[in-house]
């Protein structure tokens, strides 16, 4: 029998325990691959020896994850998912359930600091090429959580039934509806009624609490099981399995995942906690941008507050979405596409992606002249959050991590951060033909920095890579 | 070749026949949930019309209803706002409202004022572009979106702009004018949203 040819677990350290704990972990070992686990995913997991503060924002993730399904299921015992009584249950929990103001506020602050820290997170993927080869599918599943999350923070920003709760759920269920063809039908499909209304807001209730969070949560464990297969990049982007002690097989630079990384986690944890703490308990709405004020309004399907913005998470996508009018359509989106294909007709030499590239590019000037610019901001917006997914094919630098990269690299991304900021504020105030104009040069900045980046990537004067991770 | 020796073709093939059935039985059994997501039999009956009294509706004001959901606003224009309305013709990006008519402008709208009567106008308060409800600028004069602005509606979420006859600006985001909603006259003073019987 299998379980008989297994080695007996031994533990010490617990004192008089060492045998009964020894036993009862034998027992399981014997009917559940619990010491593999342990071993393959955290005492012999072995991670570079280098990670250094951008590695805390991974764990941090998972942490907010968690507390946020702490925190909800909590909220679903008081809270009633049904138009009329949406608004007053919220208040119900801030003002007469025990603790259910800290609750709510832990959960509302978590979805901002999920962003942040998930931001954070992809920022060091950038810095660092933690998406190139062999770890692309690792950085999918990434973004495929991310996608997960901002369903998630859309679902779930309708259930207080506010005012912004409404007219956002009104104004993104619409961009369903810019579709050619399908989109009016879809948006009722979508909204289960030609309004949003109780119907909308009891299915966003369904989609909030179980069927995105199951998604989110196989997702997670997708992008653990691709992290552990491939082994972590770290800041110096050279791969620690190329030396490897003779004896052991173990890379000569990495050390235990357990318990050198779970202690700095922790650690990291902890100062999160401060911080995350200081918001809860003392701007929990943030100045408007965690908690906007119109949401301490009950819904009103017949009035839009004056002043509407997503909450900041989204924003720079927002811009993106309103910066394409007719004339950047016209101006901007019309001779960019000729010029991207041109030059990709004249630096790819195969004729089939020489045909197709001219092909897509006809299509797309057709439709820039017969279809809506409401249709290509819908589009823009889509394609401004999944352009993500192309980065492991998009960078073609012969280096990862920005340490060894050339000044173009570091010129790019700081720019692309900026832009990233500044089409951030631009989409939490209202429009004036200024602000337009400085998010329709934003969007041309942020486009350029991906679509470009094949031949800005190759082009930088790069640094040699050294053979091992640097520092102690 | 020599791979394929000892294979049962037969029993190979009804495997992947059955595979197939099972598949696309499985794909039809999405229907139920995605047809449970399309508006209930209760939705789809909350359709009916409204009524709405103007005896009250003074010259220049507005009146808002609500009608499936969605705020219908009925403005009872001056001579000076219908005046404006002429004067926005070559503001606005579709003045004679010839785009996807039978959506958006029933038969009896088709006109300059888009109305059944030019002093009452009556349109549904949901901005085409993304559906926000526009605010009333009703008044004429120098606004910061429009140094010379005859009167109309500004949508705050994306600024699209429409005149006092719900016909929206050139090189807005919102593509068209505000919806007319069916509607009649029942008397002088009563206007029936949702229904426009033939002839009246």
């Amino acid at each position: 029998m299998a379980a008989a040819e297994k080695q007996p677990v031994t533990i010490s350290g617990v004192g008089p325990l060492n045998g009964a704990m020894s036993g009862l972990l034998t027992w399981i070992d014997q009917r559940f691959p619990l010491m593999d686990l342990w071993y393959s995913h955290l005492a012999k997991y072995h991670a570079p020896k280098n990670f250094n503060f951008w590695y805390y924002f991974g764990s941090l993730s998972l942490f907010v994850l968690v507390l946020q399904l702490v925190t909800g299921i909590f909220l679903t015992m008081n809270y009633k998912p049904d138009a009329a009584q949406a608004f007053a249950s919220v208040e119900y929990i801030m003002r007469e359930v025990p603790a259910g103001w800290w609750i709510r506020y832990m959960h509302s602050t978590g979805a901002s600091f999920f962003f942040i820290c998930v931001y954070l997170h992809m920022f060091r993927g950038l810095l660092y090429g933690s998406y190139r080869k062999p770890r692309e599918l690792l950085w999918i599943f990434g973004m495929l959580i991310f996608l997960c999350l901002m369903a998630e923070a859309f679902f779930g920003y309708l259930l207080p039934w506010g005012q912004m709760s409404y007219w956002g759920a009104q104004v993104i269920v619409n961009l369903f509806g810019a579709i050619p063809f399908i989109g009016p039908d879809l948006a009722i499909w979508i909204r289960g009624d030609y309004v949003v209304s109780d119907a909308t807001l009891n299915r966003f209730f369904a989609f909030h609490v179980i069927a995105v969070p199951l998604v989110l949560l196989a997702l997670v464990g997708a992008h653990l099981l691709a992290l552990h297969e491939v082994g972590s990049n770290n800041p110096d982007g050279v791969e620690i399995k190329n030396a490897k002690d003779a004896k052991t097989g173990i890379p000569l630079d990495s050390v235990p995942f357990h318990p050198y990384y779970t202690v700095k986690d922790t650690f990291g944890v902890a100062v999160f906690l401060v911080v995350f703490s200081i918001v809860v308990f003392f701007a929990p709405e943030a100045g408007g941008y965690f908690l906007e004020a119109n949401n301490f309004i009950a819904a009103d399907p017949l009035k839009t507050p004056p002043h509407i913005a997503p909450v900041w998470y989204f924003t720079p996508y927002y811009s993106i979405l309103r910066a394409t009018t007719d004339d950047f359509v016209r101006w901007a989106l019309t001779p960019g596409v000729i010029a991207f294909a041109a030059l990709i007709i004249w630096s790819v030499k195969n004729t089939v992606v020489r045909g197709a590239v001219g092909a897509i590019a006809a299509l797309l000037l057709i439709g820039f002249f017969n279809l809506d610019a409401k249709v290509w901001g819908v589009v823009l917006m889509g394609v401004s959050v999944t352009i993500f997914f192309l980065l492991p094919w998009l960078d073609r630098s012969p280096v990862k991590s920005i340490r060894y990269k050339g000044p173009i690299t570091k010129v790019a991304l700081a720019l692309f951060v900026v832009t990233f900021f500044v089409l951030g504020y631009l989409g939490t105030e209202g429009v004036t033909s200024g602000r337009t104009v400085a998010a329709q040069i934003g969007t041309a900045v942020y486009f350029l920095f991906f679509f470009l980046m094949p031949w800005w990537s190759k082009m930088d004067k790069c640094k040699p890579e050294p053979q091992r991770v640097t520092g102690k | 070749m020599k791979d394929n020796a000892g294979i049962n073709r037969g029993r190979r093939t009804l495997v992947i026949a059955s595979a197939c059935a099972g598949s696309a039985a499985a794909v039809a059994s999405a229907v139920p949930f995605a047809a449970s997501m399309l508006p209930s039999d209760r939705a789809k009956a909350l359709g009916a019309p409204v009524e709405a009294d103007i005896g009250q509706l003074a010259p220049g004001e507005k009146m808002t209803v609500e009608w499936r959901g969605q705020p219908v606003w009925i403005v009872h224009r001056t001579p000076e706002m219908l005046e404006g309305v002429k004067k926005d013709d070559d503001k606005v990006a579709d003045p004679k409202s010839l785009r996807k008519q039978d959506e958006l402008t029933p038969a009896y709208a088709r006109n300059e004022y888009r109305s059944r009567d030019p002093k009452y106008l009556v349109v549904v308060g949901i901005c085409t572009h993304l559906g926000c409800s526009p605010q009333d600028r009703l008044k004429a004069g120098p606004e910061p979106f429009a140094s010379d602005w005859e009167g109309g509606f500004y949508c705050p979420c994306h600024g699209s702009l429409f005149d006092l006859a719900g016909r929206v600006y050139k090189n807005k985001p919102a593509p068209d004018n505000l919806r007319v909603p069916p509607y009649t006259f029942l008397s002088d003073n009563k206007i029936l949203i949702g229904e426009d019987k033939k002839g009246a």
